[in-house]
């Protein structure tokens, strides 16, 4: 172990302390106005500029805090198991600053537990912004996105097709996928239409099923009975918290944290031989390859062209079948995160990537909100 | 008669009444930074850019372009009865961008249509749709249309 518990001591320290303008009963603001003044006290106490803040953490809701202040963190932590979760997220401030992964954290709280001023939805804009227009979804937030893309750079439903086909074609070799009927290239043009520009077989599955994996030391894992597959580095950020506040919508915070996981692990594209993009839509793939830099802005298109990303293309992509034809319960990252591992270990069977050595999985959440890159590899 | 959808009528706090008083009589409010003088919208009390406490409300000139849409062939609960209905992003003549719907686009069931009237860019203004006694929300429509 390079790390002892003990090495925590004395490393991190509180340096800005402060509550919202008033406290006890305060019926002329609202959670949110609680929350960000008590942060903007913080920082005023400590003499910190909000650009050097990049961590946030707070019980449930890192997305739309961090949104309405301007943030965008290199680590977000919503950590939400009661009152006890700011004395725990200092504990993970602590070691994520030790370690040197972030530099300045900022733990927030804000409640209108008496008065009840806006506390129902907590953080950020809240609903009365975005009630009112009737989205349907992630399919109506991710599908402005896509619009956005093809009016800028001209992509079109024959880019996204190729992402579906090929999908498709891994989920075929996968026993465990749900969708394994063939798909051609005018199944999906002929899919009824969801939120336009999208086509039903631009949308993720939805399904039931769980996964979990576990964590610890090279050291010990060397005692267990499956081979390791070591962690090269990981990164994280996000960028707003609804569609309405993203910056632009034809890149994602994989612009930030996937740079970040390539220089801890010390990789570049080229090293990588299997990759897995959260696909809860066509689009998701297409503007994940283009923010990690596996092509440039608006070439995603030209990227996926014949079936390149299909098995026996050259770039092995969503090998289980994705959250397009594999499984996606709500939160696929999961998924995405196991298909690495059992591609690692070599236990994919007719997906199985020949050699793979080196591996990496970005996950997107919220709406095209957040982005976490891991790189792992089986050479330890 | 626009259809008084009794899902998603905005609740305003106590620091955004001002924005939900300016609707009802069919102004756009949105706040401005008295500091780096950057607009901003949904409004905070905060500038999301500099992180001033100084921030104003303006009324902006509702005047903007239209940054992307969707049309909702699928409706969300409460919305069946405005078929195809679109959402849009746009991006105010000030700066923010504003999530709400483009209306006056003439109805067709296929989607397809309707986008020809449409074009990401394209100029676009607001207009206010009652949904309460209390609460109009900002749609945008083309500009001079």
């Amino acid at each position: 172990m390079p790390w002892d518990m003990r090495d925590l001591r004395r490393q991190v320290a509180i340096i800005g302390a402060a509550e919202s303008d008033q406290l006890g009963i305060v019926p002329d603001k609202s959670a949110v106005q609680l929350h960000v003044e008590a942060a903007w006290n913080a920082m005023e106490d400590a003499g910190v500029k909000k650009d050097e803040i990049d961590a946030v953490f707070n019980a449930g809701n890192t997305l739309g805090m961090a949104e309405y202040m301007g943030i965008t963190p290199k680590l977000t932590d919503s950590t939400a198991v009661g009152g006890s979760s700011f004395v725990i997220h200092l504990g993970h401030a602590v070691a994520a600053i030790a370690s040197g992964y972030v530099e300045m954290a900022l733990v927030t709280h804000g409640e209108s537990g008496r008065s009840r001023v806006g506390a129902g939805g907590f953080g950020g804009g809240g609903d009365q912004w975005y009630g009112w227009q009737g989205s349907a979804g992630p399919p109506a937030s991710y599908s402005m996105a896509c619009m956005r893309h093809m009016a800028q750079y001209g992509t079109t439903h024959d880019d996204l097709a190729e992402i579906a086909v090929a999908t498709r074609k891994w989920a075929q070799l996968n026993p465990r996928a749900l969708m394994r009927d063939p798909m051609s290239f005018e199944d999906y043009h002929n899919s009824r239409w969801i939120s336009y520009p999208f086509h039903l077989l631009d949308c993720c599955l939805v399904t039931d099923g769980g996964g979990a994996y576990i964590v610890t030391s090279l050291e010990r894992a060397r005692n267990y009975k499956k081979k390791p597959i070591a962690v090269l580095g990981f990164g994280e950020s996000h960028t707003h918290g609804n569609i309405a506040q993203m910056p632009d919508l034809t890149w994602t915070a994989a612009r930030n944290s996937g740079p970040r996981a390539m220089q801890m692990a010390g990789v570049d594209h080229k090293d990588l031989d299997v990759v897995n993009l959260y696909d809860s839509f066509t689009y998701t793939v297409g503007v994940t390859l283009e923010s990690l830099g596996f092509c440039g802005p608006g070439e995603f298109g030209q990227f996926v062209k014949g079936q390149r990303t299909a098995p026996g293309g050259d770039f092995p992509l969503n090998t289980n079948g994705g959250g397009l034809s594999y499984t996606h319960t709500g939160m696929y990252g999961m998924f995405a995160t196991l298909e690495i591992v059992r591609q690692l270990r070599g236990e994919c069977g007719d997906r199985q990537v020949k050699d793979a050595k080196i591996g990496l999985v970005n996950g997107t959440g919220g709406s095209l909100s957040s982005t976490g890159t891991a790189i792992m590899t089986n050479q330890v | 008669m626009p259809q008084v959808r009794r899902m998603g009528v905005p609740q305003p706090t106590p620091e955004t009444k001002p924005f939900w008083d300016a609707a009802k009589r069919g102004e756009l409010w949105i706040k401005r930074c008295k500091d780096c003088g950057q607009h901003h919208y949904y409004p905070r009390v905060v500038c999301p850019n500099c992180f001033s406490r100084n921030v104003e409300w303006v009324k902006s000139s509702g005047k903007g372009s239209l940054y992307t849409y969707n049309i909702n062939v699928r409706t969300a609960p409460g919305w069946e009865n405005n078929p195809n209905y679109i959402i849009a992003l746009v991006t105010l003549e000030e700066g923010p961008r504003i999530m709400s719907n483009l209306v006056n686009i003439p109805f067709d069931q296929d989607p397809v249509k309707m986008a020809q009237h449409i074009q990401v860019g394209m100029p676009v203004e607001v207009t206010f749709e009652e949904l309460s006694e209390e609460i109009s929300v900002p749609r945008f429509k083309p500009a001079g249309s």
